[in-house]
């Protein structure tokens, strides 16, 4: 019987040093208030016979301090609690995107470079990761218990979490939000593996082309490049009978939204602009781009978004 | 004073004499017969929700499932919620014990809406049948809280059937609630003011107030989680426009205020019985009973809790951790005046005060484990896992079925006119203490180690803390059995109880065991505060 | 009773907030839902509530003067016009709207980008104006348990607490009335 867990990432030993303060604190609120139970319990016993003297009469000193305590110590752990979570939550811009989509009743991973894995994820350590998540179907939860996080992954909608692992070896995936008969059997291995073995792995693995190359397909098949133009250079009276964004330098840059807010293109943005257009209506051009909803799925999407990206590199803005 | 002039004697007539036709108990509108109906009621779904839980513990012996279908775990579990928090808990004191109780000691002949309430109960019954259908045709296996989308589009369960159920039991609440806040305010004895109200009056009206308002928000809920799956009309559906989580958020604004409509009560139960079993006042009077009324309104400040890896802003988070330290700090201090109220007391360890000093200790316990998950940077790990698991039966399980069980050994002596047998009592206290932690605590280990809850089937390496929990579980189910049989002995066997058995405060104990229909003869007048317990040196120089 | 009413507040607020967040993400859906609502009957109806709730109003006031004969012409007619609201609301406008596929079931009308929007403003009408209609019926029952009353002559300038709680409970169904005209049928239409 195991009772300790391997800390796996570089926040894992945070988290346990917060849980062991609770724990501490706990254990000596406990045993002052189990304590004094007992130690009444026998001294002022109903046959004990000891002079109990006169009651204290004004005790509001008594209970405002104690109230007063209680209250900054759940201030300290507030804040303390906090101040993780920010961190657990707020991804490096640096860091890998990995895109994974649970389904009923499984995990399916797919890595920048083409690679895909079902109920796997192998992935280096000592480099800052972050997973793009959705959900095929119902609302998952996305569950790694070595890695002290976790997050739920939801339909029509990506969820991000991130770490970095710093201890090789294998884990355990689960899923943790109820999503029906298999809930229990949608888990997986997460094999975090030193940097060079981790490229090692990558290159053996089988794959279509890298993500991006997959998305190229894509986006000239389901006729974005019919708008958007080869390249997503945008489009013009001369290419097409539509003005469209251009899509080059796109991901990463702030957009002017027709209501006047602006919106960073990230991920979310660029999917609910594909599947929800009527939402995302760009300041300056007609609202005329028509919704895909239904007609990609969401392996699809995240191979076009991939494209997408790419076209930050590939072309100059 | 506390003097009990009323000798024991064989009553020729109480309330339990007055009528002995099944019609004289299904229509009648005396609180007293009302709140025994509840009793039975709520016993029989006690048991349920009891079964499905034994069968939780058999499946989870072994790490592959004992129970092969996980379709069929997932039901059993969900069944052992929905029955557990709607049919036991939310009811149970406020029902049974608040109903018997309130006008005795309020010096009140009755509630201020004696029919409201037996509606109120056949309203139980009904959701109570409703549910009992949904169980047999084969039950729902969307967990207790019906998360979209699984609840609205994919479960092929009987959702609609079992959220219909719940909509009645629901207005059962409401019923209820407005009752005893309208008794409270209008029904009071003379010279009754606040400040002299027992501390479980106060309870029970903070516990109304909520019924009241956050009941009609799970109305609305289930109305349009039940429209989306008939209709299919994408509420909570993406996909169409709307959105999962929006269910999410209306859920618990509900169900996060109706775990404190659960414990409330237990705490205005023990703050009965520590003073009555200490010969002594309450320590900290005024401040118990405004705790009461500010767990009441920061409870419905707090939902967020439940959604802190959900999918919602990381500032809302904040505030929702910050809010909940909040809501923790008045429970506390209750602990702390309890201890208060043992010291320089006279302390007898008659079953209701076992009962009481375990809800105590186990009390303490899950609320404590309730700042864990208040952390946020911990929650991350620990929510959706046995700790959480662990953390909300040490509150609900060992502190509101400890105080309910403490009450109704407590009033027993007032309610049937016997006493219990005393050491089965505190073997039957001290059993389901033992077999408490012993189900339990290993829940919190297994948690924090990673075992996901609602879970068919487990990784091996956590089976010996599951095999602990489970044997645990026989413990207690032997803890809860045996009340079931002695007070039932008691019934027929037991020692016809005096007016006031245990020498306590309180205008309850100031007219006979059990009552007459009226409950006083002459309504009492109050002069006294409440616990008028006479000071130590006054108890010790009679000693 | 007004502690009832606070519930009422409560339930009628959750649909009321999800409407409006529901709104917020499809504000373009939603005005075309909007547009499809019945303005004329929804009018007529916000006059015949709100003069059916002064009516009462006033035969409350004849009755703490004393005119038991002028509590029950006023209650009946308070009466009168919520049945005409009910007949407005279930037998022509619920016609008209099933009639022209707006029930959010497998005919839609509207579809397209803007139909999951319109959809969601649908089961909010449907779902509101149906529930809005029960508590009407429950109101027309309590009405009419007052006009026997009357006619028993229980009532006096003494002792009419049943007359003001029940007038309580029928001005807050009117009231719940004005709240869901705003959304039915005023917001987005001008869009």
């Amino acid at each position: 019987m195991r009772l300790w867990l391997t800390q796996a990432t570089t926040s894992a030993p945070e988290v346990d040093h917060l849980i062991l303060a609770l724990l501490l604190i706990s254990a000596a609120v406990l045993a002052l208030v189990f304590g004094l139970m007992l130690l009444y319990m026998i001294k002022y016993r109903a046959g004990s016979g000891i002079d109990r003297g006169a009651l204290a009469e004004k005790t509001w000193r008594l209970e405002t301090s104690w109230t007063i305590a209680t209250l900054i110590a759940f201030f300290g752990l507030f804040i303390w609690g906090a101040d993780i979570y920010l961190r657990l939550f707020q991804p490096p811009p640096d860091a890998t995107k990995i895109y994974v989509i649970g389904k009923q009743w499984m995990w399916k991973v797919e890595h920048p470079g083409g690679q895909s894995e079902i109920n796997a994820l192998h992935l280096p350590i000592g480099r800052p990761i972050e997973l793009v998540m959705t959900s095929e179907d119902v609302i998952h939860d996305f569950s790694v218990p070595a890695f002290r996080i976790k997050h739920d992954v939801l339909p029509g909608r990506y969820e991000t979490l991130w770490f970095q692992a710093k201890t090789p070896g294998t884990y355990h995936l689960f899923c943790t939000q109820l999503c029906g008969t298999g809930h229990a059997e949608m888990t997986g291995d997460i094999v975090a593996m030193p940097a060079p073995e981790f490229q090692k792995w990558l290159e053996q693995q089988r794959t279509s082309g890298t993500l991006a190359v997959a998305g190229k397909i894509l986006f000239m098949r389901n006729g974005c490049s019919g708008c958007h133009g080869g390249n997503g250079v945008g489009g013009n009276q001369a290419a097409s009978t539509v003005r469209a964004p251009a899509l080059a330098g796109l991901y990463g840059s702030a957009v002017t939204l027709a209501n006047g807010s602006v919106v960073t293109a990230d991920d979310r943005y660029i999917r609910d602009c594909i599947l929800l257009p009527a939402t995302q209506r760009v300041a300056g051009y007609p609202p005329v781009m028509p919704s895909f909803a239904g007609q990609i799925s969401e392996d699809d999407l995240l191979k076009i978004i991939a494209y997408i990206k790419s076209l930050a590199t590939e072309n100059p803005s | 004073m506390s003097a009990t002039t009323i000798e024991t004697s064989e009553y020729a007539s109480s309330y339990l004499t007055d009528g002995f036709t099944l019609r004289s108990w299904l229509l009648t509108t005396d609180h007293k017969r009302i709140a025994l109906l509840y009793l039975a009621s709520i016993t029989f779904f006690f048991f349920i929700g009891g079964a499905a839980a034994a069968l939780i513990r058999y499946n989870l012996l072994v790490p592959e499932g004992m129970i092969a279908s996980a379709e069929t775990y997932n039901r059993i579990f969900t069944m052992h919620g929905v029955v557990m928090v709607w049919f036991f808990l939310i009811p149970a004191v406020p029902v049974t014990l608040g109903n018997f109780v309130v006008p005795l000691m309020l010096g009140a002949r009755d509630l201020a809406f004696p029919k409201l309430n037996l509606i109120s109960w056949y309203l139980f019954i009904i959701a109570g049948v409703i549910v009992v259908y949904s169980l047999f045709a084969g039950g729902v296996d969307t967990g207790w809280t019906f998360y979209t989308p699984l609840a609205s589009e994919y479960s092929k369960g009987h959702v609609v059937a079992t959220v219909v159920a719940i909509f009645i039991a629901g207005f059962s609440s409401i019923a209820t609630g407005l009752n005893f806040i309208v008794t409270i305010h209008r029904l009071r004895a003379p010279g009754m003011t606040w400040y002299k109200m027992p501390v479980f009056l106060w309870s029970l009206y903070a516990t109304s107030v909520i019924l009241v308002l956050a009941t009609p928000v799970l109305a609305m809920t289930l109305i349009l989680l039940a429209f989306e799956r008939i209709f299919h009309v994408g509420v909570f559906d993406p996909a169409l426009g709307g959105d999962p989580l929006l269910f999410q958020h209306l859920f618990w604004f509900y169900s996060h205020p109706a775990v404190y409509v659960m414990i409330l009560p237990g705490f205005g139960v023990v703050s009965e019985i520590i003073p009555a079993f200490s010969r002594k006042r309450i320590f900290g009077y005024n401040f118990i009973v405004w705790c009461s009324v500010a767990i009441a309104v920061i409870s419905f400040l707090v939902w967020g809790h439940h959604m802190f890896v959900a999918g919602t802003s990381i500032y809302s988070a904040l505030v929702f951790s910050i809010l909940s330290y909040m809501v923790a700090v008045p429970s506390a201090i209750k602990v702390f005046n309890w201890i208060g109220t043992m010291h320089k007391g006279y302390i007898r360890f008659d079953a209701p005060m076992l009962y009481a000093l375990g809800f105590i200790g186990l009390f303490t316990i899950g609320g404590l484990t309730g700042l864990f998950l208040a952390a946020l940077g911990a929650d991350v790990h620990l929510t959706q896992t046995y700790f959480v698991v662990a953390h909300f039966h040490y509150v609900m399980v060992g502190g509101m079925v400890s105080a309910f069980f403490a009450g109704l050994h407590y009033w027993w002596p007032k309610i049937t006119g016997r006493m219990y047998p005393e050491m089965w009592g505190r073997v039957g206290a001290i059993i389901i203490f033992i077999g408490f932690n012993f189900t339990f605590f290993p829940q919190f280990i297994v948690g924090y180690l990673g075992m996901p809850r609602r879970y068919h089937s487990y990784p091996p390496e956590f089976e010996v803390l599951n095999v602990l929990s489970s044997a645990g579980a026989t413990i207690l189910a032997v803890g809860y059995l045996l009340p079931l049989a002695y007070l039932t002995w008691s019934l027929r066997y037991g020692d016809r109880a005096p007016a006031n058995p245990w020498g306590a405060t309180g205008l309850e104990w100031r007219t006979q065991s059990p009552p007459l229909t009226e409950n006083f003869d002459e309504t009492p007048i109050v002069t006294d505060p409440p616990y008028n317990y006479p000071p130590p040196e006054v108890v010790q120089r009679r000693v | 009773m007004w502690l009832f009413l606070a519930t009422e507040v409560l339930f009628f607020g959750a649909i009321v907030l999800s409407w409006i967040y529901c709104r917020r993400w499809n504000p373009a859906g939603f005005d075309a839902g909007a547009q499809q609502t019945q303005l004329g009957i929804g009018t007529i109806n916000t006059v015949i509530l709100l003069t059916s709730s002064l009516v009462y109003s006033v035969g409350l006031a004849f009755i703490e003067a004393g005119n038991r004969r002028r509590l029950i012409q006023c209650c009946a007619l308070a009466w009168a016009l919520g049945l005409a609201f009910l007949i407005l609301k279930f037998g022509i406008e619920y016609h008209k709207d099933f009639a022209q596929h707006l029930f959010p079931g497998p005919d839609f009308a509207i579809n397209g980008a803007l139909g999951g929007g319109a959809r969601l403003f649908f089961v909010f009408y449907f779902v509101s104006t149906a529930v809005h209609g029960i508590h009407m019926i429950g109101g027309l029952i309590l009405v009419g348990w007052i006009i026997l009353r009357a006619r028993g002559d229980e009532f006096s300038p003494l002792y009419h607490t049943p007359v003001v709680v029940v007038g309580l409970y029928w001005s807050f169904v009117d009231v719940v009335w004005i709240v869901l005209y705003a959304l039915i049928y005023l917001v987005g239409r001008g869009s």
